[in-house]
């Protein structure tokens, strides 16, 4: 056993260098490109009330939190698993702006199961929200900001994936499903298991129209999605024409935005059906087989705080996006640094000072170890010629 | 079948493999080697694009929901011990067909002082059972050889996929409650669906047919 103490937990990983400050460097840079954007960062506890954790978006979260009792409170507490929550509770209850909020952060988050295959539980997780629009602008804002945190990370080639979940649910209620039909035939929806959709339609009784415009949806994907659905839902009430309207519009605007992107549609995935009201959407790179961002539009997220807002958002785990990004080391490098000797000269702290001011990184020498200067990265020397430092090259 | 990506799918050894092959023959796809004799686990195929992988049955869902595999036929007991979350499953092939059933002794007795013990490789589909019927009991995972655990008292009944019924009758038992009709499903990436979606929906048509043509 004490021969194992190094061992860490499954899905707990520890970052070494020079991967850290790739990932840190990552974060500053997407943490300022939020904040030129307008987005204001926030800081969600570690920890908090299950309660808070788990309404609203969080439904999905209770098996994936990891839980503990309050000693002071005897309430239980919950780490986060998703930073959503928290982020609504602030403009929903803590910041109650009239005006449209943006809200970015970013931090640890814990999972009690892994996400995915040699999955972490712990991501960092890093998103941005806007609450208090509802429309296809926010939802265009938002997207193009997804874009541009996978380029951003050096991602080059990615798929976007755009549903509304109006659509089933406009559907389900067409053809009066009850609350377990419609969680069965979801169910069967996500799996696209399209003989189980048959078998549960049929066992359901529903006949004519709504029928088959359900079962329609399953093959509503690729790239004539959009066009098919009016043909094949032409027969839906107003609620899942007004959703396809929306993301016919929502495709126009990003055409004027993103001319040079493609974006697909499936309108069978319904990732959060439970919280999301409108606009889903998930990113995929070609050679992973799971979704590296998601985001979408939840309008009913603050409401259990006292105050629902439209709210539309996007986030993804820095860490994952790693294992997808190139040119990131070379980017952050960091520069040769130089090699100083142990001294307390006036003289020689005044040059490493300069130095360090503008920008190098130097590094001192500590008496009594045989170090090389070339193994600590060091190309150049302080030495002291004729009473002055200066700096020279290592051989 | 011409495609635009390359594929990958995911077969297990023995009855599956022989019956997925005529499926995917009539999509021009042929291995070129017989896993039987060639010890390769990656098979090419006569569709240059077109490789399968060789793996056991209860691997596959694994392999695909990851996108080590792009594609994959799993028999339902599988899916419905995996859960199937992360996968697509667009088409029954109709093959490998069976039923999970609940089998034991004639003539046996049940325990009146304590909970009815299940021996059953499919932990998840025999707890959901028993649980929609009501019955809390007690599941005791084995690997193989269910039939044996009722003739040694290690269980009450078993959990088991029944084809002809034979090997159940060999040991002296019968079957008694149908849960669900097995066959097996084509399942699919969801990101090689959506990334891949032409060459996917070109098997997944030509397979179909094939189907509707057995």
């Amino acid at each position: 056993m004490n021969e194992e103490r190094w061992l860490l937990p499954a899905g707990i990983e520890e970052v070494l260098p020079p991967q850290a400050r790739v990932i840190e460097s990552l974060r500053r840079e997407l943490l300022d490109l939020y904040a030129s954007w307008g987005y204001e960062m926030v800081i969600p506890p570690f920890i908090d009330y299950l309660d808070s954790l788990l309404t609203g978006t969080g439904q999905d979260l209770d098996l994936q939190t990891f839980k503990l009792t309050d000693q002071l409170s005897g309430k239980l507490l919950g780490v986060r698993a998703d930073m959503t929550p928290q982020v609504a509770r602030m403009d929903a209850h803590h910041l109650r702006r009239e005006t449209a909020t943006r809200l970015c952060y970013l931090g640890t988050v814990l999972h009690t199961m892994p996400d995915g295959f040699g999955g972490s539980r712990s991501p960092l997780q890093i998103g941005a929200e806007i609450y208090g629009h509802s429309g296809i602008e926010s939802d265009t804002e938002i997207l193009r900001l997804t874009l541009l945190t996978l380029q951003t990370a050096g991602i080059g080639e990615c798929y976007l994936d755009l549903g509304h979940v109006g659509i089933y649910r406009g559907l389900a209620r067409q053809a009066r499903l009850d609350a377990a039909q419609e969680h069965a035939l979801f169910g069967a929806l996500q799996r696209k298991a399209l003989p189980e959709i048959e078998a549960l339609i049929d066992g359901f009784g529903i006949t004519g129209a709504p029928a088959d415009m359900l079962r329609a949806l399953a093959e509503l994907n690729g790239a004539d999605a959009l066009k098919q659905a009016d043909t094949l839902l032409r027969g839906a009430d107003a609620q899942v024409r007004e959703a396809l309207d929306y993301l016919h519009a929502l495709a126009d605007e990003l055409g004027r935005w993103l001319p040079e992107h493609s974006f697909h549609y499936d309108l069978a995935e319904l990732r959060g059906y439970r919280y999301k009201t409108g606009v889903v959407f998930a990113a995929f790179v070609p050679d992973w087989g799971l979704e590296i961002a998601r985001g979408g539009r939840y309008d009913d997220i603050g409401q259990v705080f006292g105050r629902a807002r439209p709210a539309v958002g996007f986030s993804t785990d820095l860490k994952g996006l790693l294992r997808h990004c190139s040119g990131l080391e070379e980017r952050y490098h960091s520069s040769t640094a130089v090699y100083a000797p142990w001294s307390a000269d006036p003289s020689l702290r005044e040059a490493v000072e300069q130095l360090r001011t503008a920008g190098r990184r130097v590094i001192n020498a500590l008496p009594g170890l045989d170090q090389d200067p070339g193994q600590l990265g060091c190309q150049q020397a302080l030495v002291e010629r004729d009473g002055r430092w200066e700096l020279e090259n290592i051989d | 079948m011409n495609l635009n990506a390359p594929l990958t799918i995911a077969l297990s050894k023995g009855r599956i493999f022989d019956q997925t092959l005529p499926l995917l023959a009539h999509a021009g796809i042929e291995p070129l080697d017989d896993p039987e004799t060639s010890r390769k686990l990656i098979l090419e195929t006569t569709n240059p694009k077109v490789n399968f992988v060789i793996i056991r049955a209860s691997d596959v869902p694994t392999y695909v929901q990851y996108g080590a595999a792009d594609l994959g036929v799993a028999g339902k007991d599988v899916l419905l011990e995996h859960g199937g979350e992360g996968l697509y499953e667009p088409l029954d092939l109709g093959i490998a067909r069976c039923r999970l059933m609940v089998a034991g002794l004639p003539h046996r007795v049940e325990p009146t002082s304590r909970r009815l013990r299940i021996a059953t490789k499919y932990v998840r589909s025999a707890e959901r059972y028993f649980a929609s019927k009501g019955q809390q009991v007690e599941i005791i995972k084995l690997y193989g050889s269910m039939e044996l655990a009722p003739l040694v008292g290690l269980s009450d009944l078993i959990v088991d996929l029944v084809e002809s019924g034979n090997t159940l009758k060999a040991n002296g038992l019968v079957p008694l409650e149908h849960i669900a009709d097995i066959s097996s499903r084509l399942v699919v990436n969801k990101a090689s669906w959506k990334m891949k979606h032409e060459a996917v929906s070109a098997l997944l048509d030509c397979l179909r047919e094939a189907v509707g043509q057995a």
